[in-house]
């Protein structure tokens, strides 16, 4: 399946890329993302901890099943207001 | 403007109600949905933000204003550049007013969050919390300023006198119930 994934504020920064495309394998989910992110850009290694996921944007779980054409993000711990 | 941030205000929400043509009568002043929960790079207008909630039944409106300050952690602060996921901020602005509804029934809300760059004394971010009486009103808008903070996917970087850092606070879980509980005890004390 293909996903989009998106990536903010130090994440974005250590990729150097707020959207990118992935191809995953089928039954993947928002871990197996991660981790073929990670696996891309070594330098997110050690981020997941403080890290949250949204699927489609709405919260989602690290084990949240992936479909084809999905949008999963990844967002650093969250600093607004 | 960096390019993550949204050129105009957000204005469409799935399911939304717009403020016409729904057949829906609504309240005289009330902004609609799409009006209420937004995510702009543009300057933010209290008085404006504030009228989208009052209604003739309502005896209170409090707002809560946000400012960039020009210190932080030991730090003379130049300036500070939002970052949202805008449609999500704006779908989380949403579920924190329903949650600070479930508390505060009557309570009318509006949550106006600002991104780019700001400078010195700008606001970042208005809450608008309307009610019959004051209690209802203040303690609605403390809520959802402390919910915004927690679980609204908006991050600050913040330029200071020599550098530059992203600010990172909490890690972002609208379930964590404990997480809630503190917002209403801020809100309740």
């Amino acid at each position: 399946m293909l996903v989009t994934i998106r990536l903010f504020a130090r994440l974005r920064e250590l990729v150097g890329a707020g959207e990118l495309r992935q191809e995953l394998p089928a039954a993947a989910d928002a871990r197996t993302a991660w981790d073929a992110l990670v696996a891309a850009y070594p330098a997110l290694s050690g981020y997941e901890r403080g890290t949250s996921c949204a699927v489609n944007e709405e919260y989602a779980r690290w084990t949240t099943k992936l479909n084809d054409g999905d949008e999963v993000a990844f967002l650093p711990p969250v600093s607004g207001g | 403007m960096d390019r993550w941030s949204i050129s105009g205000g957000y204005n469409f929400r799935k399911g939304s109600r717009g403020s016409g043509g729904s057949g829906v009568p609504e309240v005289q002043v009330q902004g609609s949905v799409s009006e209420r929960y937004v995510v702009t790079p543009d300057a933010l207008d209290v008085a404006r933000i504030s009228a989208l909630v009052g209604s003739d039944d309502c005896g209170a409106v409090a707002t809560f204003v946000g400012l960039v300050r020009d210190a932080n952690a030991g730090r003379r602060v130049l300036w500070l550049d939002y970052e949202a996921y805008a449609p999500m901020a704006v779908s989380t602005f949403q579920r924190i007013a329903a949650e600070a509804s479930g508390r505060w029934p009557a309570a009318r809300l509006a949550i106006h969050h600002r991104v780019g760059r700001l400078e010195i004394g700008e606001a970042s971010v208005v809450i608008a919390a309307a009610s019959a009486h004051r209690a209802e009103a203040f303690a609605a808008c403390r809520f959802v300023i402390e919910r915004v903070k927690q679980i609204a996917p908006v991050w600050k970087h913040e330029h200071f006198e020599g550098g530059d850092v992203w600010i990172e606070g909490s890690t972002a879980d609208p379930d964590d119930q404990a997480a809630r509980d503190a917002a209403f005890a801020r809100a309740c004390s």
